[in-house]
């Protein structure tokens, strides 16, 4: 297994303190800096203390650069590079997240209300998407299994429910109706208690930028990366299997699990290599991304070319 | 300035004009300005180029037909071999850089996907239009059998819009694009035989 429990490193020292440190000052210091940066996605990103969680991933964190300008989000575009560009206008404060279904403290929860500053953690995570690229990533967040517990989730919770927001002002890609809006994840009750499943807040020492989902999203290392529903508003207990955003759009193509697996290929191409950004040759795609030893167990005894 | 050297500047520039994406790509590649994922990134660019030139090629008839635009006529090698430049090109990246010469996942990819099958086949049906291009091949095949040989035009432009469709994860939009603009200029191909074919029909019975 690559990784080990157990502190270590925290991030603020894989990217040297003294940069983010000196980019704070000069912003302060130049009121035509802090007007540009007001327009860039990025402008509100604060610094986030977290204390080094388990499960760090010993591969080499992707650069920050490729991490915040390089993903998909369809709220703001197909492109790659779209998120990064266009989502400054998703508002992330105030914000709320219904809660709902088979718990005992139903309700509108305010985000800061869900964790305490305290509770959060750093976990460095391979992150593979299903479209054969990956990357690394030092997540700032709380397990979900914390959360669920904080609304009492009863026996009838079988799946958690995720959706993200639904407004197109603030998401202009939804006003073109590529998936099925507002997008919706899910996972089964024992995934989501899992302690590998974070609910992240942060990533690389400060709150998420926009474009990767602020002000919070899921992070499901194990499972490609489209399983990580982000700009959550809305978290359902239930006892049935819940509809998701891309097993709806195609579902010979994304199923329910959507497990990393190399042995099963998505319809269209090949899931036995991918590329990690940053890097030249491709590399094997490993069992559930590598974290087979924590999460195997999950699935035994189902055919997993079937659950897909 | 006299014809002849008017031709030669124009034909300079639509070499150049030709050239120019394959000379950003480089700047960019060398300067790091291809994003997170540049083989990526490059691959798609020289692909979404090649298409763009074989469909280019593939309007130049129908807009003589449309506007009397005569003068295309001469840039039409030009483009269609552009094209197969940088379909050319597009393969070697996915061959070389993309997969490293891992011959055996290229030759399962090619077998096994349905969007590389038909963007193979595109690639090997370009190379007889690329190695008869010449004026001295002209020649030798004949006018008439070099226009039935290059009508595999026809063929490969749309295996290059499959090739891209397939590949599209959800929003098919711009391969729908290069789809409608293909059903303009093929269709108004089939249209002409037709109306020819009416009009050159014996008034009998």
């Amino acid at each position: 297994m690559r990784q080990h429990l157990g502190p270590t490193l925290p991030s603020s020292e894989i990217t040297p303190q003294r940069l983010y440190l000196a980019r704070r000052e000069f912003l302060g210091a130049s009121v035509g800096a802090l007007a540009t940066a007001a327009f860039s996605a990025n402008a509100f990103a604060a610094s986030l203390a977290a204390k080094p969680g388990p499960f760090r991933a010993e591969d080499k964190p992707t650069a920050k650069e490729a991490v915040t300008t390089y993903n998909n989000f369809y709220e703001f575009g197909v492109e790659k590079d779209d998120p990064a560009k266009n989502a400054g206008t998703l508002r992330t404060s105030p914000w709320s997240i219904v809660v709902e279904g088979a718990c005992d403290r139903p309700g509108t929860y305010a985000l800061e209300d869900l964790y305490k500053p305290a509770e959060l953690e750093e976990r460095v995570y391979r992150h593979r998407c299903v479209e054969a690229w990956s990357m690394v990533v030092p997540w700032i967040g709380v397990p979900l299994a914390s959360v669920l517990q904080k609304v009492g989730a009863t026996s009838n919770a079988k799946y958690v429910a995720f959706e993200t927001l639904y407004d197109k002002e603030q998401m202009p890609g939804q006003s073109r109706r590529v998936l099925e809006w507002p997008y919706r994840e899910g996972l089964r009750i024992d995934e989501a208690m899992h302690p590998l499943t974070l609910l992240a807040v942060g990533l690389y020492g400060e709150t998420l930028p926009n474009q990767n989902g602020a002000p919070v999203r899921l992070v499901v290392p194990w499972k490609y990366g489209f399983k990580g529903i982000k700009s959550i508003v809305r978290i359902k207990l239930q006892d049935s299997q819940p509809r998701t955003a891309w097993n709806v759009s195609a579902p010979s193509e994304y199923g329910f699990y959507s497990n990393v697996n190399p042995d099963v290929d998505h319809p269209r191409w090949s899931q036995k290599t991918e590329r990690r950004i940053g890097e030249f040759r491709r590399r094997e795609t490993l069992p559930f991304n590598g974290y087979g030893e924590q999460v195997a167990e999950l699935y035994a005894g189902m055919d997993l070319r079937r659950n897909f | 300035m006299t014809k002849r050297i008017r031709d030669r500047v124009i034909y300079a520039v639509v070499w150049l004009a030709c050239a120019a994406p394959l000379l950003f790509l480089v700047y960019w590649g060398l300067n790091d300005q291809l994003g997170a994922n540049p083989i990526t990134t490059g691959l798609r660019f020289l692909g979404l180029w090649g298409l763009r030139f074989l469909v280019a090629g593939l309007a130049i008839t129908p807009l003589r037909g449309w506007f009397g635009w005569n003068f295309l006529q001469r840039y039409r090698r030009t483009i269609g071999l552009w094209g197969f430049a940088y379909v050319a090109l597009h393969l070697l990246t996915y061959i070389g850089v993309d997969q490293f010469f891992d011959w055996n996942t290229i030759l399962k990819d090619v077998l096994k996907r349905p969007y590389i099958t038909f963007g193979m086949l595109g690639f090997v049906l370009l190379i007889p239009l690329a190695v008869t291009s010449t004026n001295a091949m002209v020649r030798r095949l004949g006018g008439r059998r070099w226009r039935q040989l290059h009508k595999l035009a026809y063929v490969i432009a749309p295996l290059g819009v499959l090739h891209y469709d397939l590949l599209v994860k959800a929003d098919t939009t711009w391969p729908w694009m290069y789809a409608a603009i293909l059903a303009v200029l093929l269709g108004w191909r089939v249209w002409q035989v037709r109306t020819r074919r009416a009009a050159t029909r014996p008034v009998s019975a």
